[in-house]
């Protein structure tokens, strides 16, 4: 390389390549944006499960099924579900990522983690509906 | 195959002898700050919040399930180890949705400012006590 020359980064990458924002992971902002929904999401919903927690405190069997079988709290739980599960796994494959070095351990944790929620997340919603109709 | 990063981490001693680089930053000799605190804070309770959602599973799996599963699951949160854990899970949920503020802040950009950043995680803190608080108060009242 010529000495004198001005100082340059070269690079070897084409113009569609840089505009569609994908990196080694493939998978660009999706993740990091994903997180931010669900948290902006959760906001209100946290607020209305605090609030929900509040007004069952203590509630029997009969009460439990008088709440959720309110129509907008069927929706809210089951949007609050959704939200929830969502984001608890976005920032779980980030930790697991974070800590995780091993290749196979790594992939296998995030696969066996996101599943578990998963299944929660389904246990949770079906549950809801159960209470509700 | 050796990570190749690993050959980047050798170095000699002040004796001369080749050793491993610690890498930084070493937590016996890191001084806490309230970036760094605040910012693992959030983590461990989002981890104690994942672990929170199993209960919530759990709560609601026993409601569904009827009338006999879910007063085992209201008897067993109203003692005092599920109080301890519910207090817990409540300061953890204040903590996280108060510093997430600060995070969805930041990532608009705003608050960034030493000074700035110091006076809001200590009104994270503040606000989690408070609200942690306030909630049992009115949770007590209410029961």
């Amino acid at each position: 390389m010529d000495k004198n020359s001005a100082p340059s980064l070269h690079i070897m990458r084409s113009s569609l390549g840089r505009a569609r924002g994908l990196g080694a992971a493939h998978a660009g902002l999706h993740h990091w944006w994903a997180q931010r929904v669900t948290a902006v999401a959760l906001l209100p919903l946290a607020l209305y499960f605090v609030v929900s927690v509040l007004l069952l405190a203590g509630a029997d069997h009969a009460a439990m099924v008088a709440y959720m079988s309110k129509p907008w709290n069927t929706v809210l739980f089951l949007c609050l579900i959704a939200a929830l599960f969502y984001h608890l796994s976005l920032g779980v494959q980030v930790v697991i990522e974070d800590y995780v070095n091993a290749e196979g351990a790594r992939m296998g944790g995030i696969l066996l983690v996101k599943g578990v929620i998963y299944v929660c997340a389904l246990a949770c919603a079906i549950s809801v509906l159960k209470l509700a109709f | 195959m050796k990570d190749v990063r690993e050959a980047l981490f050798v170095g000699r001693n002040s004796e001369g002898k080749l050793v491993h680089r610690p890498l930084s930053p070493h937590l016996q000799v890191y001084k806490p700050q309230m970036s760094s605190a605040t910012s693992i804070f959030h983590r461990i309770t989002g981890c104690a919040l994942g672990a929170g959602t199993l209960l919530l599973t759990a709560w609601l799996v026993c409601a569904a399930a009827g009338d006999a599963t879910f007063s085992v699951i209201q008897a067993l949160l109203a003692s005092w180890f599920g109080l301890l854990i519910l207090i817990g899970f409540t300061a953890a949920l204040f903590y996280h949705t108060f510093n997430g503020l600060r995070h969805l802040a930041w990532d608009a950009g705003r608050g960034f400012d030493l000074p700035v950043m110091h006076r809001t995680g200590w009104a994270v803190i503040f606000l989690t006590v408070a609200a942690t608080v306030i909630f049992w108060v009115i949770g007590f009242l209410v029961w």
